[in-house]
């Protein structure tokens, strides 16, 4: 698992990469109501604005971690946005995106630098 | 931080482990470890306690309550002569064009008026009426702290303290002793629930906050959800859904100005922008109204509103906006031209470039449960 400084999370399954936001995060926007998931199939660059959240208090935006093409977005956080506060790394996660640059990853945290970040 | 006023419950708040936040001038709870959201529904479940200390209490003396009154209804188109004693009334100050510099609650306290502004206002409220009324005296009241105690368990609450609470009605004043302490007490909030707003000395205002907290209905509630509480109940923000350029017409305040404020009544006028003001009730082009997005999206102050999909001119602009907790789906206000404004009418919000709907819907948006 690799994390981003915008407070995302990266899981490989396969060739594919799993996005979600960190719990950390998801307790700093409070209750999350609305989430605009990207569109299966489209084309993203890395610090696209991909997908917005809102929550009781603020919009926000999650930006692409890698350059890839969206492969499934995960249609019931759309249908139940708290998911991503009852299970932040799980069932909350947001969408999959196939990797054009697998080495991308690379520059991303692991664990531990992120819990030093967020320390 | 050190340039925030801090008010008596300040560190009851940090105690209670709550977000501050930086709010009118003053440190202010926006939310409790239970979340904006767990406090909305809390407060429209059983009850909730808020810190409301930051606005302005102030109290209007003169020789006698009637000559006050005269004097204030110069500045406030309200009926404020035939207030009832220990009856409360909400009200506003305008400005020469119409607008509106303020809004308020007024209460009838037998030989003053007693008078709650809002923080922002409170400086340039104070020193308007202190020129504009001579012969009265205004003075702002320091030394003491502002709790309102919302929620349908708001009564059973307060009335274990002093059972006098019981007998009030919605906008009923009196003065009770809760946990040991005076307090000037109003039946009436800014959640659309029952329940009470309830001023107390600063010294004694943390051993009254902690004395409700201990009931268990009773949770802490910050300014978080304070804002989506008032939104569904289509209450208005000062200098967001209603400012110094929007006039009660325009605001679907009118209901406000009784009818021996207006134009035939018997002291109709003689108040500041009345001449803009009373010839504009039922006649104002535009209007504020509620807007419910049809989809999930939030749509928050600011979104500009357009009559359809396609349409190039900007028609209005939402005011507030967010997800109502109660209503389950986001909630919102704002201005439409009069002949935009009826209810069911859609109109079109632009958000992060796209067109999205929104039924234009009566107020509030959450039933209100006041104590009639």
């Amino acid at each position: 698992m690799k994390y981003t400084e915008e407070h995302e999370w990266l899981r490989p399954e396969d060739d594919l990469i799993v996005v979600g936001i960190t719990e950390h995060a998801t307790t700093q926007l409070g209750d999350i109501v609305f989430v605009e998931l990207p569109e299966v199939g489209a084309t993203v660059t890395k610090d696209d604005e991909i997908v917005v959240i809102e929550s009781v208090k603020a919009a926000s935006d999650i930006l692409a971690p890698l350059d890839g093409e969206i492969v499934e977005v995960n249609t019931a956080l759309a249908d139940n946005p708290a998911l991503a506060n009852e299970d932040a790394i799980g069932d909350g996660w947001f969408f999959k995106i196939k990797p054009s640059d697998p080495s991308q990853m690379d520059e991303y945290m692991d664990e531990a630098a992120y819990n030093a970040m967020i320390a | 931080m050190s340039d925030l006023h801090q008010t008596p419950l300040h560190a009851l708040h940090l105690s209670l482990g709550a977000k501050m936040v930086a709010f009118a001038g003053y440190d202010m709870p926006v939310q409790y470890p239970m979340g904006v959201l767990q406090e909305h529904l809390h407060t429209r479940a059983k009850a909730g306690l808020f810190d409301v200390s930051h606005m302005g209490q102030v109290r209007v003396t003169g020789p006698d309550y009637a000559s006050v009154a005269a004097a204030l209804e110069r500045l406030i188109p309200v009926d404020i002569v035939d207030l009832p004693e220990n009856r409360q009334r909400y009200g506003f100050l305008t400005n020469d064009a119409g607008g509106i510099r303020d809004d308020l609650m007024l209460a009838n306290r037998g030989d003053h008026v007693f008078v709650v502004v809002n923080a922002a206002c409170k400086a340039d409220d104070i020193a308007y009426m202190t020129v504009q009324l001579p012969d009265a005296t205004v003075t702002e009241i320091t030394d003491r702290a502002l709790l309102a105690l919302q929620g349908p368990a708001a009564q059973a609450v307060l009335s274990a303290l002093d059972p006098r609470a019981a007998d009030m009605r919605f906008m009923d004043v009196a003065t009770l002793t809760l946990a040991g302490a005076e307090c000037w007490v109003s039946r009436s909030g800014y959640t659309g629930e029952d329940g009470y707003e309830i001023s107390v000395p600063a010294d004694q205002a943390e051993v009254l906050a902690t004395a409700l907290l201990a009931h268990e209905d009773v949770a802490p509630i910050g300014l978080g959800a304070r804002d989506s509480l008032r939104l569904e109940a289509g209450l208005c923000l000062y200098g967001h859904d209603i400012d110094t350029g929007t006039t009660p017409a325009d605001a679907a305040l009118g209901w406000a100005i009784q009818k021996v404020r207006r134009t035939g009544g018997a002291r109709a006028g003689g108040f500041v922008g009345a001449e803009v003001i009373l010839p504009a009730l039922g006649h104002a082009a535009r209007k504020r109204v509620g807007l419910l997005p049809q989809g999930r999206a939030p749509m928050r102050e600011g979104v500009p509103l357009f009559a359809s999909e396609g349409a190039t001119t900007q028609i209005g602009t939402i005011t507030s906006g967010g997800f109502g907790p109660t209503v389950g789906a986001p909630v919102a206000m704002g201005y439409l031209p009069t002949d935009l404004s009826g209810t069911g009418t859609t109109v079109w919000g632009e958000l992060r470039g796209k067109r999205l709907p929104l039924t234009v819907a009566a107020m509030p948006f959450t039933p209100a449960n006041f104590k009639r």
